[in-house]
């Protein structure tokens, strides 16, 4: 975050400089190279969000339809039964997701941090998830949890006879599928992240504490846990973004079946956009999300901005 | 504390002992711990590969953490070459060559502007930079959902529906803000005097930027690299949603294979599949992790 400090460079506050060796276009020439850029982010990110607001007001169906009907699509979208399915399981996999990931993700900081000696192995390991495409990890998951032949065989092989786990193809287990699977993948993330907070305090204070003989475990309920409270904050938006945007983990995993057991608001806008023909239904999806993710990015990014400067 | 205090000289030496007996058992306990929970994390990859060099026969019969009986490479080279997707039975090849023509030109591109960008905005100073970045950096956060309408009317009126080229752009396009990010900080604690210097010296905005930034700019290129690529290479929204067909991206063939209803479910070919299309992410997960993490604390911490 210190990064974000607002500081110029001292030598573009220097008067002598325009007028004598650099011109106007010299003095011009650096936003003429961030201009492109600049213009592709304002059109194809705010520009389509625009378009995007507007079609969710619009008649479109198969085909965008330019003609304004007002409130429509969005009582359409708020009256169908899988939207309301979809944001059930995204607040039910969202919050699972992010108290799972945090939580083991801070005790495996935790853990790794006590001058574990194969720390960078472990390290490896618990992090490999993240690299995988969530495609793939739907894949590898489907396959492990499949009721006929996967982990339910392997326990019952192992003579664990009455082991059942068919939640893949349970309606009204399967979004829990969709919460182990994510888990899996993003927790090493978090990990990794309590663990550069966990490094970045100091040891001065620890020493202290330690010198006065508080036990371990007060040492960290104590003074280390509460001064993480940043690294909370950050892991908290970046599993709330990721929960919003799941998408590729559920098709890959259940398809969002069984029926639409485990449909998400990210499924939902994909099917009725590009192969249930409800352009504007789809459209007033999308917006939904991006208010969901604003209502959390905005005031986060700009105290991260504003933060810097005081 | 109360219990410590209390009739110390006594108990001093067997309170030490206790104590070095239960660090120990600490220790015992932790690393138990931390390897079943590594054992944990590579269980579905273990089985991934097993299954992959098992016959069809064997992975319908079998334990699927068994080692396989006999080693088959079979599924492997089926998913490569011959197995079916739809109708269309050659395997994932082609689409595995469509990733690397989307991701490599991709990745190029935008870190290439990222660096020029973060440059601009932190020895370049203009007013209102703060905002501009804000702008770029809010780009990162949003669900591409918001764009996929309007990018596929876009894509279609520059003849760029279902290509390579339209993945190309639409990646390297929303991947700006994120590579700005990158530069941007990594710029940011560059020292000024270097820049100052050269100015004095008379050197010129893009001198600057190839003599003196860019050089001394290789960690965060890697970084940035390798957060590209991972991204671009993993993603399915865009490649299932802009280029389903022929020029579909590897993740988008992974699922269409697994997903095809026609005959037997070929458990092996699918994980074989799976892991092809994981392989490059992985392998330079494994080269580069030190680079993959920085990258992901990048990506989070600082925005």
């Amino acid at each position: 975050m210190k990064q974000l400090v607002d500081r110029t460079p001292s030598y573009l506050a220097d008067e002598k400089r325009s007028d004598k060796a650099i011109g106007w276009m010299q003095d011009q020439l650096p936003k003429l190279v961030l201009a492109p850029s600049f213009t592709v982010i304002l059109l194809f990110v705010y520009g389509f969000i625009l378009w995007t607001v507007y079609l969710s007001f619009s008649a479109s169906r198969m085909l965008p339809n330019y003609e304004w009907v007002g409130l429509d699509q969005w009582e359409r979208l708020w009256n169908t039964l899988t939207w309301q399915i979809a944001l059930d399981n995204l607040f039910i996999f969202g919050s699972l997701y992010i108290v799972l990931c945090m939580l083991i993700g801070l005790m495996l900081a935790i853990l790794l941090d006590q001058k574990i000696r194969v720390e960078g192995g472990l390290r490896t390991l618990y992090l490999y998830p993240m690299a995988l495409s969530f495609i793939v990890t739907g894949t590898a998951w489907k396959w492990f949890l499949n009721p006929g032949l996967g982990l339910e065989r392997t326990m019952h092989e192992w003579g664990f006879e009455s082991f059942k786990f068919d939640w893949l193809i349970d309606s009204e287990m399967a979004i829990y599928t969709v919460v182990i699977a994510g888990v899996w993948q993003a927790s090493g993330f978090v990990m990794a992240m309590f663990l550069a907070g966990l490094r970045g305090i100091d040891n001065e204070i620890l020493k202290a504490a330690q010198i006065d003989g508080a036990p371990a475990w007060r040492i960290y309920t104590r003074i280390i846990i509460p001064q993480l409270g940043p690294v909370f904050m950050s892991a908290f938006v970046v599993l709330v973004h990721l929960a919003i945007k799941s998408f590729d983990l559920v098709i890959a995993l259940t398809g969002g079946g069984p029926g639409n057991a485990t449909e998400l608001p990210a499924t939902f806008m994909y099917s009725y956009s590009f192969t249930r023909n409800q352009i504007g239904v789809g459209a007033s999806s999308a917006v939904f999300m991006l208010a969901i993710i604003a209502a959390i990015i905005v005031p986060y990014l700009y105290s991260e901005l504003k933060g810097g400067r005081k | 504390m109360s219990a410590r205090s209390q009739d110390r000289p006594s108990q001093d030496r067997l309170s030490q002992d206790n104590a070095l007996r239960s660090a120990i058992y600490w220790r015992a306990l932790i690393y138990t711990l931390l390897i079943v929970i590594a054992v944990i994390y590579l269980a579905p990859l273990f089985v991934m590969v097993v299954t992959s060099l098992k016959s069809l026969e064997e992975v319908r019969l079998g334990n699927m953490m068994a080692l396989p009986l006999e080693i088959t490479f079979e599924p492997w080279v089926k998913a490569w070459g011959t197995a079916c997707l739809g109708l269309d039975c050659n395997g994932i090849n082609g689409y595995f060559w469509n990733s690397i023509k989307m991701t490599v030109p991709a990745v190029a591109i935008g870190t290439l502007l990222g660096a020029f960008n973060g440059y601009v905005l932190t020895k370049w100073r203009f007013k209102g930079h703060n905002i501009v970045f804000g702008m770029m950096l809010f780009a990162c956060f949003i669900p591409f959902q918001i764009v996929l309408l309007p990018m596929s009317q876009v894509l279609g009126i520059l003849g760029l529906a279902n290509t390579t080229s339209g993945l190309v752009m639409v990646h390297v396009v929303y991947g700006l803000g994120f590579t700005t990010l990158f530069f941007r900080n990594f710029y940011e604690a560059f020292p000024d005097e270097l820049v100052r210097a050269a100015i004095m010296d008379g050197a010129k905005f893009f001198t600057i930027f190839w003599r003196i930034l860019l050089p001394n700019s290789g960690p965060i290129i890697v970084v940035t690299v390798i957060w590209q690529f991972t991204n671009i290479w993993n993603d399915f929204l865009f490649g299932a949603s802009f280029a389903s067909g022929e020029s579909a991206p590897i993740t988008v063939a992974l699922n269409n294979l697994v997903n095809s209803s026609t005959g037997v479910k070929e458990y092996n070919v699918h994980m074989a599949a799976a892991i092809t299309a994981a392989l490059p992410t992985l392998l330079v997960y494994v080269v580069a992790g030190r680079y993959f993490v920085r990258g992901l604390m990048a990506g989070s911490v600082k925005g």
